[in-house]
């Protein structure tokens, strides 16, 4: 009796891959960030959780500058453009990026907001790019956006323990805002132990407190923003 | 919605990049990845996630297997490595610096493919 037998119709193999996950993001932030340093603009940014004080901080900001470092802002919301509207309500150049149920920013609406401005008027007339990320903690810290330095929000509401809830976050900051000082007397925060815990996470981060509505530190906050400019 | 839904739109889009710039195409059987501890991903979200968005794609019968890659940060002082206490001490255990460097644990990876290739069809 002939028996037929069956060999296999396939081989198993494995293909090394070794990219990155964010590859496609990261190329096209790269791309962001040289398109950017040609125009002469240095791009911060600013990530918290929702109601840190990004848009404060950038409304008073923008008033108590007065010009004097021309600022563009990419300004991401989830859902709503009143944010948007307050920074426009300043004067400075905004486009306003919904992400829909996305609660973070990616390269390429960054690279779309990009165009936007260089359509309504150029790059050229830019120190200055502000990215005002998602209110989120977490993912945000993921995407290479194209900017040249990471700020990290954190208001006295928040409680000392953010730092090391959010390591990822803080880690990658190169500058730390603790905002609302005004409010520090009614929340009993110990200042003191928020920026042992932020320094716990980031050994290197600029670290300096304001308040946007007494005016307290903006000072220093606006001469490091100064120091972000690219050399002309 | 979890942010594992993106980073799964960015994996399949890289697969997907790869996959096209293949000569031959065989069918894709497991996607292994390599994702730290000190990141944002969730692996089973991931899982979930890719489960669903590789429905009607060439990944439809590939699964993917998630390799953990541990969190160590390096101290400079004591010129060792240790291993962060997630959420309770990121510092040096010995000397108490910040953490500074770290050496593992900051992956987002592809790291290979398997797929079956037809008998005969082996170079």
């Amino acid at each position: 009796m002939i028996t037929e037998t069956k060999g296999p119709i396939s081989t198993p193999a494995s293909v090394d891959l070794n990219i990155d996950i964010l590859e496609e993001n990261d190329d096209l932030a790269a791309r962001s960030r040289r398109r950017m340093e040609s125009h002469g603009i240095a791009c911060v940014n600013i990530m918290s959780s929702p109601g840190s004080g990004k848009t404060t901080l950038l409304e008073r900001t923008l008033t108590d500058l007065n010009g004097e470092i021309k600022i563009g802002i990419m300004e991401g919301d989830m859902t709503t453009e009143l944010d948007a509207d307050r920074l426009r309500d300043c004067g400075a150049p905004v486009v306003a990026i919904t992400t829909g149920r996305s609660c973070h920013l990616e390269a390429d609406q960054i690279a779309a907001g990009l165009n936007t401005l260089e359509r309504e008027g150029g790059l050229d007339r830019f120190d200055l790019m502000v990215i005002e990320n998602v209110g989120n903690l977490i993912c945000p810290a993921a995407y290479d956006l194209g900017e040249h330095t990471r700020v990290v929000l954190v208001a006295v509401t928040e409680g000392e323990d953010k730092p090391l809830k959010y390591p990822i976050m803080f880690h990658g900051a190169d500058c730390v805002v603790i905002t609302k000082t005004d409010l520090a007397p009614y929340v009993r925060l110990n200042v003191e132990k928020l920026i042992v815990n932020i320094r716990q996470v980031n050994a290197t981060a600029t670290v300096f407190a304001v308040s946007s509505e007494t005016g307290d530190g903006m000072d220093t906050w606006l001469n490091w923003l100064r120091g972000q400019r690219r050399p002309s | 919605m979890p942010h594992e839904v993106d980073m799964t739109k960015a994996l399949m889009m890289s697969l997907k990049d790869w996959y096209s710039q293949q000569t031959e195409r065989w069918p894709v059987r497991r996607v292994q990845l390599l994702v730290g501890e000190f990141t944002c991903v969730e692996p089973d979200l991931l899982r979930t996630a890719f489960a669903k968005q590789k429905l009607g794609t060439f990944l439809e019968n590939a699964e993917i297997a998630i390799r953990d890659s541990p969190f160590i940060a390096f101290c400079r002082n004591c010129e060792r490595e240790y291993k962060p206490d997630i959420n309770l001490e990121y510092g040096c255990p010995e000397c108490r610096a910040p953490l500074d460097e770290i050496r593992s644990g900051r992956e987002l990876k592809i790291e290979k493919v398997d797929w079956d290739i037809p008998v005969g069809a082996e170079r």
